[in-house]
């Protein structure tokens, strides 16, 4: 299979790439990873008329702590998440996560901007980003903006990424002493979308009393989804089996599945279900 | 409009007139006559076309010819030397790690850049390693030992036994 043809560009600062992408405006689509687009392409499904190679622009791609929160720059690998000591240290839900993002040749190329910026709910950083209650930073001609995650989704493929905008950066919020995090898809085989995912971060005090949580899940819904009722039934509590309970079940209630190769809806719900329920035990082991 | 890249492969710089839209897998295969590369499911799923591309290994079907301009890419080519096999044919040749071979590139070059990160995988880190790697022959039993005997021929330790084991 080979793409329809287009024209092609590799500019060497965002500045470059913002005037290209404001000369061909709807014709252009930035090139991150490209895995996701090409295959696209390849079926044309995409058809872009001219392609804007973003990965000669220097400075795009790390992983760093600053002003309290953790950065990671839009062209940052998966591959790089694997592999980063802040990461595996003090967030490992990212280390959940990377696991089982297709596979360690696509990990090499995709990156976590892409993933986002897809705007596709089967992927896994979305949910992850709801559930860490990321910021995502969006720079245009006009300078950059930040737009919270949950108003960053505004469809299928769908994202607040505007033409002529370009997102360039994840801010997450450095948690609070006590906070832990875990994600975890249930897929039929490696490289597989999620049959469900969920991402749960929790922060619990001194009495075992939970302060916050954040509970993503991975498609179960149009776009990537909080389960905002789960959360509520978790703050303030003591998390025993019945806070948890709750919490899943409301999960399981609240999120929109549709029936597909990977299983009916009645399957999902039951498998967002036992995911929450896990995850949160996970995460409130992993606290710290 | 054509563009014209630079890509170094095996250690032969070639600069060549591409469509943008040239994969560079084709770049590899028809345009310079390097078939030991495969295409094999032409989705990023089998791992068949993975090659390395500045040392990271990559699914050449699923990267255009433009974007390794300026990189240095190796294939199943470039794995030999004139002293002979690379440790990881010379595993794959002596613990029967191939039935068809279809696989086998891309199997390789994947375990190259597995065995550069963490020289002495367990046998769970070798399958998750080659989880973008499929082989409808051989059930990876004989992939993963060959694996572990070029590790250990790179390492310098003593080689694992090429017996078959039945259980």
């Amino acid at each position: 299979m080979i793409p329809a043809p287009f024209d092609y560009s590799s500019p060497t600062s965002i500045q470059e790439a913002l005037n290209l992408l404001k000369k061909h405006g709807d014709d252009a689509k930035i090139l991150a990873g490209g895995h996701s687009l090409i295959p696209m392409m390849k079926l044309r499904l995409a058809t872009p008329a001219h392609l804007i190679d973003i990965n000669s622009i220097p400075g795009l791609s790390y992983i760093k702590e600053e002003g309290g929160f953790l950065k990671i720059g839009a062209l940052t690998r998966e591959a790089m998440l694997e592999e980063s000591d802040i990461i595996r240290n003090k967030y490992p839900i990212f280390t959940d996560a990377s696991k089982l993002i297709a596979d360690p040749q696509v990990r090499n190329m995709g990156t976590v901007g892409g993933n986002i910026a897809h705007g596709d709910a089967a992927n896994d950083h979305p949910a992850v980003m709801i559930a860490l209650r990321a910021q995502v930073i969006i720079t245009g001609l006009q300078g950059t903006r930040t737009v919270p995650i949950d108003e960053f989704f505004h469809g299928f493929y769908s994202t607040a990424v505007q033409a002529g905008e370009i997102l360039t950066e994840i801010q997450v919020p450095t948690p609070p002493k006590g906070t832990g995090s875990a994600y975890h898809k249930l897929e039929r085989k490696v490289g597989d979308y999620a049959t469900a995912g969920v991402a749960i971060q929790i922060t619990v005090d001194g009495s075992g009393k939970c302060t916050a949580a954040g509970i993503g899940l991975t498609n179960v819904n149009a776009t990537p989804m909080r389960a905002k009722r789960s959360e509520d039934a978790l703050i303030g509590k003591k998390l025993d089996d019945n806070a948890i309970n709750q919490a899943a079940h409301f999960a399981a209630l609240d999120c929109n599945p549709s029936k597909d190769l990977r299983g009916d809806e009645d399957f999902k719900r039951a498998m967002v279900q036992t995911l929450t329920k896990r995850m949160i035990q996970k995460a409130v082991s992993r606290a710290k | 409009m054509e563009k014209e890249i630079t890509v170094t492969i095996n250690g032969t710089a070639h600069t060549v007139k591409v469509e943008p839209r040239l994969l560079l897998v084709h770049l590899i295969r028809e345009n310079l006559n390097m078939t030991g590369t495969h295409i094999g499911c032409d989705t990023s799923n089998c791992g068949a076309c993975t090659v390395l591309m500045d040392g990271k290994a990559v699914k050449s079907c699923t990267i255009l010819a433009v974007q390794a301009n300026g990189k240095s890419i190796t294939t199943v080519e470039g794995l030999a030397t004139a002293e002979g096999l690379h440790p990881i044919q010379e595993g794959f040749k002596e613990n029967h790690a191939l039935h068809c071979g279809f696989c086998t590139p891309g199997m390789m070059l994947r375990a190259v850049e597995l065995l550069k990160h963490n020289p002495n995988p367990t046998e769970e880190e070798i399958r998750w390693g080659i989880s973008g790697n499929l082989c409808r022959c051989t059930g990876y039993n004989n992939i993963v030992k060959a694996i572990q005997y070029a590790g250990a021929k790179m390492r310098g330790d003593k080689l694992p036994s090429t017996e078959p084991q039945f259980v």
